[in-house]
């Protein structure tokens, strides 16, 4: 959000430098700073790799290959070439979207990444309805009755959220809701059962169960997904309802409140009829920003679910020492953050008058 | 927050502390500590925080002592027992007594915390110093580095450095004090962008200090507060990172008593044995919230800008 005021109050410094009007300058520089960061993240994921102490040619090779067959390999792997020649290499294979061939899968990395991203951006997704659906209007019940048991509440709730290692809340979830209420599905995405039923349109079970009209299917989907999503959730849920509070607390000490309020406007119409207008942009950059933490959170929550999804693929490996794979799945995330932090910037200059 | 008491008279170490004109710097220091410590005092929750980490601290300080079990011996006839009098939080799965594995666990905790703390806080406040009193190009360099490692959360970059170094404990904390240094250094520069416009730098740099000098003897002090605010705060996602990485078995390697590792070994059991893996998560979020209390107690009295 610093980048934000930053970029607001260097185009209003120097507006229109050269005649062309200063929004230019402000996205021009922006998309400068974003390709940077990208060639950064090239950079850093590509020492990440070289970091490795693993010998790479013996991990594909084995250990019993002949001196032959490991020198045809390491000058195929291009490791007999310079290192900027490999990093020239490295970054171009990025712009094709080529990251190379996981060993686990023996597939290439990005149609691995392509297969298991779906079941993530479910997850994610019913997750930030979920943190976004209680988040806001905890957050802004809390700023209503500041200092109150409410606010106590939600800050009580925040805490823990913050505090609460994710993948023993989907422990201990398993343990409650399916082991001994037996409310929810267990790990997995669906039960093997369903497993080949369905031709995958959109990699989204929930939506493609849907549109097939197979309700039963959709039920268990939903079972499955409910308590990891509601888990992961909850970090979200944490962070947007205290952001929201502030901006909120903000808001309501702002004079307007005060004439909303003279003119006869009850206090519930006063808050979400004024104040919370001019927090929504606000509160949806928040609400992005959380989004891509999810994906943090789901590398361990997957792991805890079993989720067939992007988290456990990363997980396998790195158990399994499986560079290319985890390069991949690195840069992605980074990318994911990067593209995020723009959209909300342009978000914030588009929606926000105060900002230009 | 309730201002300290002000009564001159009385005698001994509370009129010392409560002189309106201190005698000498060593007792307007102490007066100064006292201040902050009333403030605190006045924060239930930050002293909370405070004393659980405390506790802690006792316990991993004195773990032989308190330990009532060897935290490696097996037993496999008393393995998943119940919490009772001989084995105050149950069993392993491996027969080992849970409440001693927990208390020596403590000491891993710290450990990591302490080292990636005496990590981070150097490099961090030496790039953004460093970054802010210069400026040009050096400032543009530094801070797109730091906006690199920004660009991905820490827990997934964490990974991937531990990927590169190997699992174990010591490249637990190199690859969390890797992915925990930008934001000190963002926050460090900020303070020196003020910092540096003060007239007390001004002065020093017309008796011909050099930058080094200005940076480590004059504005490295000053950022130290919020620093010191932000790494509290920054501890408790710092053990959860590492608990984190216990639990995917590329920190702490078994029969580490470390707590993400216990909970990653009892995993096979907790639906019949829920217990095994409720302690130490517990444990965990006890000494993450800890952090997150006295934190936000610290930042309200050292750091009142930003409260």
């Amino acid at each position: 959000m610093s980048e934000v005021a930053e970029v607001g109050s260097r185009r209003f410094a120097s507006p229109g430098r050269k005649g062309l009007p200063s929004w230019v300058w402000a996205t021009g520089r922006t998309i400068i700073s974003v390709a940077v960061t990208l060639f950064g993240l090239a950079a850093l994921t590509f020492f990440i790799g070289r970091l490795l102490p693993l010998d790479p040619v013996a991990a594909v090779l084995g250990d019993n290959a002949t001196q032959e067959a490991y020198d045809a390999m390491y000058r195929q792997l291009g490791l007999d070439q310079p290192l900027w020649v490999q990093f020239a290499r490295y970054v171009w294979g990025i712009l094709h979207l080529d990251f190379g061939t996981a060993l686990t899968t023996g597939k290439p990395v990005m149609e691995d990444i392509a297969r298991v991203f779906p079941a993530t951006i479910e997850l994610a997704s019913v997750a930030i309805i979920i943190g976004t659906g209680f988040g806001i209007p905890m957050g802004v019940l809390a700023a209503m009755y500041r200092d109150t048991w409410i606010d106590q509440l939600s800050r009580v709730v925040g805490l823990i959220g913050y505090s609460a290692p994710n993948f023993w809340l989907g422990l201990m979830g398993l343990v409650l809701f399916y082991a001994t209420l037996g409310w929810v599905a267990g790990p997995g995405r669906i039960d093997f059962t369903y497993e080949f039923d369905l031709e995958p349109v959109t990699g989204f079970l929930l939506i493609d169960s849907a549109m097939a009209g197979n309700w039963e299917m959709f039920g268990n989907a939903f079972s499955h997904i409910i308590l990891p999503a509601s888990i992961l959730a909850f970090g979200a849920f944490a962070y947007i309802s205290r952001m929201t509070r502030s901006f909120m607390i903000e808001q309501l000490s702002q004079e307007y409140v005060v004439t909303a309020r003279v003119k006869g406007l009850s206090w519930s119409r006063t808050v979400w009829g004024h104040a919370f207008r001019n927090i929504a942009v606000q509160v949806v950059t928040v609400v992005a920003l959380s989004y891509a933490f999810l994906l943090e959170g789901a590398v361990l929550t997957e792991t805890v679910f079993a989720w067939p999804g992007f988290g456990r693929y990363l997980t396998n490996a790195l158990l399994a020492g499986d560079m290319n794979a985890v390069v991949g799945c690195t840069l992605l995330v980074g990318v994911i953050f990067v593209t995020l932090n723009l959209l909300c910037d342009l978000l914030y200059r588009v929606f926000d008058p105060r900002t230009r | 927050m309730s201002a300290p008491p002000l009564e001159t008279s009385g005698t001994g170490l509370k009129a010392w502390l409560t002189a309106p004109i201190p005698a000498s710097p060593f007792q307007a220091r102490m007066q100064q500590l006292s201040l902050k410590w009333w403030r605190l005092k006045a924060n239930p929750s930050a002293l909370f925080g405070l004393a659980v980490i405390v506790l802690i601290v006792l316990a991993a300080l004195f773990a032989p002592l308190i330990a009532t079990h060897d935290i490696y011996a097996q037993d496999l006839g008393k393995r998943l027992l119940r919490p009772s009098a001989a084995h105050w939080l149950g069993t392993d799965e491996l027969g080992r007594d849970i409440f001693s594995r927990l208390v020596f666990g403590a000491r891993i905790t710290l450990y990591i915390a302490l080292l990636t703390a005496i990590i981070v806080a150097p490099l961090g406040l030496i790039i953004g110093t460093t970054s802010g009193y210069l400026g040009g190009w050096v400032d543009i360099v530094l801070m797109r580095v730091v906006d690199v490692f920004l660009a991905f959360p820490s827990l997934v970059l964490a990974l991937a450095f531990v990927a590169a170094l190997g699992p174990g404990i010591e490249n637990a904390i190199i690859a969390i004090a890797l992915a925990a240094w930008p934001p000190i250094a963002r926050l460090a520069r900020a303070e020196t962008l003020s910092i540096r416009k003060s007239d007390y730098i001004a002065a020093v740099r017309l008796q011909g200090a050099s930058p080094l000098r200005i940076i480590l003897g004059h504005v490295v002090p000053m950022c130290i507060p919020s620093v010191v605010v932000r790494l509290t705060l920054n501890m408790a996602a710092i053990i959860l990172t590492a608990a984190g990485l216990g639990f995917l078995g590329l920190g702490a390697q078994p029969p580490s008593p470390e707590w993400g590792a216990m909970l990653a070994s009892g995993r096979e059991f907790i639906l019949t044995n829920g217990w095994i893996a409720a302690i130490p998560g517990t444990a965990i979020l006890i000494t993450s919230l800890a952090f997150n209390l006295f934190g936000d107690g610290l930042r309200d009295i050292l750091d009142p800008r930003h409260g």
